[in-house]
């Protein structure tokens, strides 16, 4: 791999209580590459937004960054202060969130948020940055892009909304993208629309995404390599096709099971039985072992570790290490 | 069709999405209707699982609200097991109600907070004076074990269960009038896909004790798939395909239908491209011309702007095109 865009490497991160402490990601390691779209999955509560509020550093108090590093170009950015990191958000990092209405402000244009933003990352004249709003407003797909710059953003459907977020990522060419469920409100139709608007921006300018989603249809069509979150751990990580399509971990094996798909006939669907544990009762060892079909001994006293696999995987399962081991 | 369970005729639903009247007067603007049903008919067949797809805004929740009674129609029919509900008196109408029942999206708000599982497993039995007592007790705590809970689960609070468990104690709730028909619009749309597979395999395992029949509301195709019998889809209020389940996914009549399966993503990775859909949704208040897909549809023609396309005959059911066979070779 080349020099990694981001580097997450042990990061933790906790929720100091009246009880005691939550730890809510715990040895979470990954890299994205330039131009790499990383999808990041896993059920509700897995750590998937903290992982991204943590890499832009905002997390939410009491939660805090307990340990491990982030670097991005090889530059520590776990350790800024609020003022630097916020030059590096909308800066070198974009964001896209789930619900389009909480990155824009109801009370302002589209044509003064761009225009704003812009200006705050690159030395343009007022008009300049204008007509680069209405440029990227335009390659994001927005009609007669120069009169719709001066709505407001609920004249906008919910697709274009999301249109104009993702404009707005972009405005100051980023390095990376980290879209949280950046589809999940949206209309299939319209979800097909804003992926492959996403994926072909970011390759167009080389950007990296962080793809956050609880849906494994959109990381197939989407990413390059997937992380598989589990109560705050990494489960297993490696390239798309071989997570989705020969999942080493019985977590993603369980999980890839239970989504009907459009193509297989089958009665029943796979059950995981049970739910994801609470932060305040992970159990010890592997914290799916409660939930796992093959857990043995092992895995209900020692937490597996993540080891390598051929191909670029990484799987944390006692079970998948005893058969490497002997395969 | 066989033995039809709910026939839909001709159904219809207006709003009123006026701005008040005075500033109407004020600002000379006519009175505005949302069609949000137009002429929707469809029928039911006794223990199938007839699902409703479409875009949102469809008009999905609306016919769903319409059945239950939660809502008014604005013209046309609703026959539950033969008898007219549109005409019937109030007695008969609540004695009816005992038969059918709904599911909703959000578990969170469906169950009354203040209210203790058992009671609100309870209430349907109370309501129908099917149950009281120490029987209404027994019958519950049979519906938690039916439902994959515990009897012990009835005195607790639904705050105190995950969104999973919350939605089989709603489940749970809907069955314990013994009805034989169930509404049920999103029902895992909230849900994390393990826990959307335990929702969908206990439907089905109660589907097939029960012989109950489903009005199942989606708008994830592949759910659908996996649940359904029969399927309608909506566009803007209006019914555009009906076909067999198995059907309507290998060879989709209506170009809007074939749209929404293009738009699936895929998770076999065959390769598969998705077509980019152009558009999205007009707005309903002034739908366009004509056929009302007509400005994203890629077979449209200048004729599908003149008038709203019949309903066709197909294999397994019925499109509303006017160039199906045009429409396919078009798509290709
Ligand atoms: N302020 C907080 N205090 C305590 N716990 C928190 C706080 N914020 C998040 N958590 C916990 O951290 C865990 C991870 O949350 P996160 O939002 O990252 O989940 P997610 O994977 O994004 O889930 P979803 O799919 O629901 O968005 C959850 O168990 C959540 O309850
Ligand atoms: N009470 C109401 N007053 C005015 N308009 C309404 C009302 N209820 C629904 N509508 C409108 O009727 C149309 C159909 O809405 P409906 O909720 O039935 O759609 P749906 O197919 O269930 O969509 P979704 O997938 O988003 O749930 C929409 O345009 C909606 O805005
Ligand atoms: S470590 Fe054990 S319990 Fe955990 S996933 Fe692997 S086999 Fe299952
Ligand atoms: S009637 Fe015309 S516009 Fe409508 S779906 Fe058929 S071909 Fe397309
Ligand atoms: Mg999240
Ligand atoms: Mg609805």
């Amino acid at each position: 791999m080349t020099e990694p865009l981001l580097s997450v490497r042990d990061l933790r991160v906790e929720f100091p209580n009246r009880r005691g402490t939550l730890t809510a990601l715990d040895g979470i390691s990954f890299d994205i590459a330039p131009g790499e779209v990383l999808g990041m999955v896993g059920e509700s509560g897995a750590g998937k937004s903290l992982t991204g509020a943590a890499i832009i550093g905002l997390l939410e108090p009491p939660g805090r960054i307990a340990g491990g590093e982030i670097r991005l170009k090889g530059q520590r950015i776990d350790t800024l202060s609020p003022e630097q990191m916020r030059r590096i958000r909308g800066k070198r990092i974009g964001m896209v969130f789930q619900d389009p209405l909480t990155s824009l402000n109801p009370l302002y244009t589209v044509a003064q948020q761009l225009v704003e933003t812009i200006r705050t990352h690159m030395p343009l004249s007022e008009v300049d940055a204008r007509k680069r709003a209405i440029a990227l407003l335009d390659r994001v797909g927005i009609p007669a892009a120069a009169r719709r710059i001066d709505d407001y953003p609920h004249h906008f459907s919910g697709g274009m909304r999301q249109r104009v977020v993702i404009a707005l990522a972009l405005c100051a060419e980023p390095e990376l993208v980290i879209a949280d469920e950046p589809t999940t409100a949206l209309d299939v139709s319209v979800q097909a629309q804003i992926i492959d608007l996403i994926k072909e921006i970011c390759a167009e300018r080389g950007a990296a995404v962080m793809l956050i989603t609880h849906d494994m249809g959109v990381i197939a069509e989407t990413a390059d390599r997937v992380a598989v979150l589990y109560a705050g751990r990494l489960a297993e990580i490696g390239p798309v096709r071989d997570v989705i399509l020969d999942a080493a971990h019985p977590y993603t094996r369980g999980l890839m099971g239970s989504i009907p798909t459009l193509t297989q006939e089958s009665d029943r669907l796979v059950q995981i039985p049970g739910a994801m544990p609470r932060l305040s009762s992970i159990p010890t060892g592997c914290a799916f072992n409660p939930r796992c079909p093959e857990a043995f001994d092992r895995c209900r006293t020692e937490r597996p570790v993540p080891l390598d696999r051929p191909g670029g995987r990484q799987v944390a399962c006692w079970l998948a290490a005893k058969e490497s081991a002997h395969g | 069709m066989a033995d039809p369970l709910l026939q839909i005729e001709g159904l219809w639903r207006r709003f009123d999405v006026s701005k008040p009247w005075l500033n109407r007067v004020i600002e000379r603007e006519k009175p505005q209707l949302l069609t949000a049903v137009a002429d929707v008919s469809f029928d039911i067949a006794r223990g199938e699982t007839f699902a409703l797809v479409g875009e949102s805004g469809s008009g999905k929740s609306t016919i769903a609200r319409m059945i239950v009674g939660l809502l008014g129609a604005s013209e046309g029919r609703i026959r539950f097991d033969g008898k007219d509900m549109t005409e019937m008196a109030p007695s008969d109408l609540r004695a009816l109600r005992r038969r059918f029942q709904m599911i909703f999206q959000d578990p969170f708000a469906s169950l009354n907070p203040r209210w203790r599982v058992g009671d609100i497993i309870a209430e349907p039995m109370r309501t129908f004076g099917l149950a009281t007592g120490a029987e209404a007790a027994t019958e519950v705590a049979r519906l938690l074990e039916t439902v994959g809970l515990s009897a012990r689960d009835a005195e607790k609070f639904p705050h105190e269960f995950s969104g999973g468990q919350r939605q089989r104690i709603a489940i749970a709730r809907a069955l314990s009038s013994k009805p034989e028909f169930i509404v049920c619009d999103e029902p895992t749309s909230a849900l994390d896909v393990s826990v959307q597979a335990q929702i969908l395999n206990l439907m089905r395992d109660l589907q097939d004790e029960f012989g109950l029949t489903y009005l199942f509301i989606s708008h994830d195709l592949s759910v659908v798939r996996h649940m359904a019998s029969r399927i309608g889809v909506l566009y803007l209020g209006r019914l555009v395909e009906v076909a067999d389940a198995k059907a309507l996914f290998r060879a989709p009549c209506h170009p809007y239908t074939r749209m929404l399966l293009d738009a699936v993503p895929d998770l076999a990775l065959s390769g598969r491209r998705r077509k980019p859909v152009s558009g999205e949704i007009p707005n309903p208040i002034s739908p366009p011309a004509g056929c009302a897909f007509h400005p994203r549809c890629p077979a449209m023609t200048e004729a599908c702007k003149q008038a709203i396309p019949a309903p066709r005959p197909t294999a397994t059911g019925m499109a509303a095109c006017i160039r199906l066979d045009m429409a396919e070779t078009a798509a290709r």
